[in-house]
């Protein structure tokens, strides 16, 4: 492989984790939207916070894919670490690991109650804590990439 | 495949699934309630309005404290009047604001009485000076309760016991059953008020009156 094909493979390389980055980002932002506005289960506070964390990034990764600019990693880090802290936080309110006084849940929408699980385990704050884990994952392999590509 | 066209596609394609789950679930919802969950809209003594032997009955989950239920109000009564003794109305308690739980205690209270009527209309009526913010206020609301020509000892006495503790705790856990999340919930003739509003609730009843008489 010659070094143009190199320098082009590694580059749609990054290109690709962020698409499938905003792939995941956008399909959280429609379930969790199904989720409450078609089934119209509560939304609790923690679930507010972390999608407040996730919505934006369904906007600004295809901006940052026409033309791919890599910098939006630095840009939506910060996002993805405060939706990943919150969503573990939830997952350890459900698993009551934290204490019940500790949670900051009001107005009667309980962040301890889960409304469905698949295999036991796979609860929304579980699905969200898991999609922040990938979505910092694929944002660190993309900038490993794209650091490859521009040495 | 070029990238621009590898996101319209993939864009398009997350679209039509989340269209077609939309589509789907919206198919699949119910239009009546299960039959095994059908005695969780009936309370015997629930307070009640409207013909005695109607067959059309509208259950209304319903908070002191809520805003719209104290806008259904005169358009329930609507409802009653328009279609005399063929539509009843029948009030359960989902007391989903802070501090209602004892509000529709002191209400069932007053039902005790023969009051409730008199007292949801005027609780409804004066919201603004018993709800802050929303948040009920017991106190407040017992005091506006005390106006009526009501037996004041008896009241005090009902609204703290055990009895009308019981019976706040079913109309609750009817409500869990039923999923009402919000107030006011409808429920005609065992069917769901599924799109919320008051052109669907006077259409509901319309329906349920034709195919009752």
């Amino acid at each position: 492989m010659n070094n143009k094909n190199t320098l082009f493979y590694e580059s749609n390389k990054s290109w690709n984790l962020l698409f499938l980055a905003w792939i995941l980002v956008t399909s959280g932002t429609l379930i969790s939207l199904f989720f409450s506005e078609i089934v119209q289960l509560p939304v609790c506070v923690l679930c507010w916070y972390q999608r407040i964390a996730l919505y934006p990034l369904a906007i600004m990764l295809p901006l940052a894919l026409f033309p791919f600019d890599i910098k939006v990693i630095r840009y939506a880090s910060p996002l993805v670490i405060v939706g990943w802290l919150f969503a573990l936080f939830h997952v350890l309110v459900v698993a009551k690991v934290i204490p019940e006084a500790a949670q900051p849940c009001v107005k009667g929408i309980p962040c301890s109650e889960t409304h469905f699980n698949l295999f036991g385990f796979l609860n929304i704050p579980v699905m969200s804590l898991l999609t922040f884990s990938i979505l910092g994952l694929l944002f660190f392999l993309a900038k490993k990439s794209d650091v490859k590509r521009s040495h | 495949m070029n990238n621009k066209t590898l996101f319209i596609g993939v864009t398009a394609f997350i679209g039509i699934i989340f269209i077609a789950a939309v589509g789907m679930y919206q198919s699949q919802q119910p239009s009546t309630i299960a039959s095994e969950i059908l005695p969780a809209l009936e309370r015997i003594n629930a307070p009640a309005k409207g013909g005695k032997n109607a067959k059309v009955t509208i259950v209304e989950f319903f908070d002191p404290a809520c805003g719209t239920c104290s806008q259904f109000y005169p358009l329930v009564n609507n409802l009653v009047k328009k279609y005399q003794g063929k539509v009843k109305v029948v009030m359960r308690y989902a007391p989903l604001h802070q501090g209602s739980e004892d509000v529709v205690k002191m209400l069932e209270a007053a039902h005790i009485q023969g009051q409730f009527w008199p007292a949801a209309e005027l609780l409804f009526a004066n919201q603004q000076q018993w709800v802050e913010h929303h948040v009920s206020q017991p106190s407040k609301a017992l005091a506006g309760i005390k106006t009526l020509p009501l037996d004041h000892d008896q009241l005090d006495r009902d609204w703290q016991s055990d009895q009308v503790a019981k019976i706040i705790a079913q109309d609750v856990q009817d409500g869990q059953t039923l999923k009402v999340r919000a107030t006011p919930q409808f429920f005609v003739n065992g069917k769901p008020l599924v799109v919320f509003g008051y052109e669907e609730l006077v259409n509901l009843v319309e329906e349920a009156v034709a195919e009752a008489y």
